[in-house]
């Protein structure tokens, strides 16, 4: 017993490690397009990331799913390739692409050999600027995301998750779905493709991230290759919003053994002065950690849950704080008394210097954990563009994180934890709950 | 078109440069019969640290089911040296991510963390190897917790239990027929001493592999297995691995799960299959590459060509086969028709192709094309420190060695047209499978 502690003692007052050993470039093309690069030599690959910010959050009311279904088409035909031209190309080459529409941006990641590079490099080049479209490739990518809408119809969390949209943004594109509804899908053409690609892939509005085999020197004409062509003028049309969050309880009646619980009040802009701590304070409340309060008392206390957590949610035009739990339908609205009153009690007493002490060395000691491989690498360069943070941020992360003080976090959770605008939406047949 | 053939060239050029790549792995055993294996990845000064012992749900005794993974879930319980909840805390203080996992045939721990507090990982984890403490009420709390997961995981989705019903109808007398999770009405009769029993039985160094992967020096990695683990003294109890076979099977089993809240009906079928053998994993390996020529590639395998492309009958469709289980497993096809074609004629144009197949052998630009995609699999898949810690320690749990790991890319290379239809004809006898079909409620009066 006393061995194992004392070794635990000595780590805990060792020095902190030191974080991956990422060496950051910021590379501009001879175009003027901008990255940030990581070269790293000892796998004969490279990852790409690019994040195109504007997403599914453009599409027009009557054209919703339209970003996300382009999207989709980019890989299934461009140039002189149709569908299974352009897969078949991808095969030979071992090169991998990802295509996705987010609500704020629509992104691209792309993991490449470095033996085939320039090949891998024209495939995407094609897809990015010369995508097809065609209307056989279309109906057939179409009906896939129909049957996909009409799978979420009887899904408990895509249920819960439109309640609460619909709740949290009337009236505002947050308050729509990112990949449309079954309405809108059926009803879109190849043309809302072309203007859905037109509306969202620009050489204005893109950030990247790229880890691996390359230099800068090589990078820069790559990216002129690649993204010249694209268009300057990208605009983002979505106004700011505040959510529509007040204490109460909606029930979505849905057949169903567990119920599925989302909780939901506003939250904090990523470029909010006091986002960090927020952070930090939402790591202690329902962070991914067995030891987090709401783990503890809903899980490892009690058995009411098989993961319950919360997670800070900076949209680019609405800020949400959100959390999620599944619980039995018997057993649920003592899952739903617990978080309000951990709610409540954060509110209105905060952390302890033990809790702080505690989060702020799992977050320190954790975060280059995060480091791990060039395609994770090359996800976290965009994510701190994409939210504005400058290239020494991974440097000075920590020390930011030790800085938080007690008297500080505990000011910010009284500004953060609002009991009285947490909403609770709730797809199944919770027993003792009743809306309100 | 001009543009797609200098695309393939350049791709088989590529092949050789792509093959020299390997990840320097180191094994040794202790004198207690834990083997350890290291990897070394030493572009961050991070390490994966995992324990995996050689029993999973498909060792638990008849009547017990669940009780592997349970008690997966019990060993963040607490020893004399780190009692409840303080496992968790001490990962946590030092940085680290932990989590454990249970499979039919392996459970396995791990943490990942910074390379200074490996020595910290491997005390902890040897301790709770041998010392674990359990009381009623953790049991009962948890056991809660475990059937709320089977509620999230399966109860709460048709296709798991879809799958569920077609494993039970596959294995008629092989463990792999009852669920990893557990049958419900077992899971909640589990008790403290059936945990107990179960963890005195099979949680010993003889049973167990340590896998490190990170920025480590494998003979630095011994010291420590030695100073840690190796003072833990072996069990008698760890016999083979000898679970009740399958018979053979000599008639064909076809089911029909009903569920409202199934949107998008599927057919599915499985066939009894050979798994990777030690030594001779040429049969497991036409195989893979037989689901990859079949079904692996989306629109680019033989049933997406001609279901979805040619035909336009399948919104998707698919072939899936591992190979890596402790046993022999099973191999599998579906399609998931458009709307307003029936299950039967998705199943028949499976049957169709699957004919077709057998009667015009394989496209030898596909069978390239599949080749140099696991190529390229095997370059990304060094980026992922974890994931090739898992790779090992799978593989080292399914009966394979470190040698059986290192030789399969090149196994898979070296399969040809004839292996894979060779493979194929012995494998696709509809007498040796299990049709499901997985449909919404409305479709009961058709």
């Amino acid at each position: 017993m006393i061995r194992i502690m004392t070794t635990a003692l000595v780590f805990l007052l060792a020095a902190l490690p030191v974080r991956a050993a990422t060496h950051i470039q910021e590379v501009t093309s001879p175009g003027g397009i901008t990255a940030w690069l990581v070269q790293e030599q000892s796998i004969p690959m490279v990852a790409f990331q690019f994040s195109f910010q504007g997403g599914a959050s453009q599409d027009p009311g009557n054209k919703l799913g339209a970003t996300n279904l382009m999207m989709g088409l980019l890989e299934e035909g461009a140039g002189a390739l149709d569908a299974t031209g352009f897969a078949e190309a991808a095969d030979e080459l071992g090169v991998r692409f990802r295509f996705s529409a987010g609500r704020d941006s629509v992104s691209v990641t792309a993991s490449m050999l470095t033996g085939n590079l320039a090949e891998s490099v024209a495939l995407l080049k094609l897809a990015l600027n010369e995508p097809n479209f065609n209307m056989t490739a279309f109906e057939r990518v179409q009906a896939q995301a129909l049957s996909s809408l009409r799978s979420d119809e009887t899904d408990p969390q895509a249920i819960a998750g439109k309640a609460y949209r619909e709740l949290a943004f009337p009236r505002h594109p947050y308050g729509n779905p990112t990949d449309g509804t079954l309405e809108t899908v059926a009803a879109l053409t190849p043309d809302d493709m072309r203007e859905a690609y037109r509306r969202a892939l620009g050489r204005n509005n893109v950030f990247i991230g790229v880890v691996g085999d390359i230099s800068p020197e090589a990078l820069g004409p790559l990216l002129d290759d690649l993204l010249g062509a694209l268009p300057d003028d990208i605009v983002d049309t979505v106004p700011d919003v505040e959510p529509l969050l007040e204490a109460g309880l909606t029930v979505v009646d849905f057949n169903t053994p567990q119920s599925v619980v989302l909780f939901a009040q506003p939250g904090l802009m990523r470029d909010d002065p006091d986002y960090l701590t927020a952070y930090v304070l939402n790591h202690i409340m329902g962070g991914r950690s067995s030891t987090a309060r709401l783990n503890v008392e809903v899980r490892e206390k009690r058995g009411l849950t098989y993961g319950i957590s919360s997670f800070l949610l900076p949209y680019r035009h609405a800020a949400i704080y959100m959390g999620s739990l599944s619980s039995g339908n018997e057993s649920v609205a003592e899952a739903v008394a617990i978080v309000r009153d951990e709610w409540a009690k954060m509110a209105a007493t905060g952390v302890s210097a033990e809790e702080l002490a505690t989060a702020q060395r799992y977050l320190t000691g954790a975060y280059p954990l995060r480091f791990d491989g060039n395609a994770e690498i090359a996800g976290i360069l965009t994510g701190l563009q994409v939210v504005g943070l400058p290239i020494s941020y991974v440097d000075e992360r920590n020390d930011l994180v030790n800085a938080v003080t007690l008297d500080e976090i505990n000011r910010v959770a009284a500004r953060l934890y609002q009991p009285e605008k947490l909403r609770f939406v709730i797809a199944g047949q919770p027993m003792g709950l009743v809306e309100k | 078109m001009r543009r797609i053939l200098g695309l393939v060239v350049l791709a088989i050029i590529m092949v050789p440069m792509a093959r020299a790549q390997q990840v320097p792995v180191t094994s040794y055993v202790l004198e207690n019969g834990m083997e350890v294996v290291v990897i070394e990845d030493n572009r961050a000064p991070i390490v994966t640290h995992m324990v995996w012992y050689r029993v999973g749900a498909a060792d638990e005794p008849m009547g017990k089911s669940g009780i592997a993974h349970f008690l997966e879930h019990l060993m963040f319980k607490g020893t004399e040296a780190v009692p409840d909840g303080r496992f968790s805390e001490i990962i946590e203080a030092n940085g680290g991510d932990e989590n454990a996992f249970t499979s039919q045939d392996y459970t396995a721990y791990f943490q990942q963390v910074a390379v200074d507090r490996l020595p910290l990982m491997m005390e902890m984890e040897a301790d709770r190897m041998r010392g674990l403490i359990l009381d009623d009420a953790a049991m009962l709390t948890e056991r809660d917790v475990v059937l709320e997961e089977r509620a999230l995981r399966t109860d709460s989705n048709p296709r798991s239990l879809f799958s569920e019903q077609r494993d039970a109808a596959q294995f008629l007398n092989h463990p792999y027929g009852t669920p990893i999770i557990g049958w419900p009405n077992e899971v909640n009769a589990l008790t403290l001493q059936d945990a107990l029993d179960f963890y005195v039985r099979f949680y010993a160094p003889n049973n167990a592999v340590l896998v490190v992967a990170g920025d480590v020096k494998p003979e630095d990695v011994l010291a420590l297995a030695e100073q840690y683990y190796g003072p833990l003294s072996p069990s008698e109890g760890i016999t083979k691995r000898l679970r009740p076979q399958e018979p053979p099977q000599r008639a064909e089993r076809r089911l029909v799960y009903r569920d409202a809240r199934v949107a998008t009906p599927y057919v599915m079928r499985t066939y009894l299959a050979p798994n990777r053998q030690s030594g001779a994993q040429q049969k497991a390996a036409a195989l893979s590459l037989l689901a990859d020529v079949l079904g692996g590639g989306g629109i680019t395998s033989l049933l997406g060509q001609r279901l979805q492309i040619d035909e336009g009958i399948a919104l998707s469709t698919g072939a899936f086969y591992s190979g890596l289980s402790y046993d022999p497993d099973t191999f599998g096809v579906y399609v998931v028709p458009k709307p307003g074609i029936s299950l039967e004629q998705g199943e028949a144009r499976l049957d169709a192709t699957l004919e077709y197949l057998l009667e015009n052998g394989v496209d030898p630009a596909r069978l390239a094309r599949s080749k140099a995609s696991l190529l390229a699999s095997e370059i990304y898949a060094m980026d992922s420190q974890r994931g090739l810690a898992q790779r090992y320690g799978a593989a080292l749990t399914s009966g394979l060695t470190v040698d059986d790991v290192q030789a399969w890319p090149d196994i898979l290379q070296a399969v040809t047209e004839e292996n894979i239809l060779a493979a194929a004809r012995e494998l696709l006898d509809i007498r040796r499978a299990v049709t499901g079909y997985l449909m919404g409620e409305e479709e009961m009066d058709q």
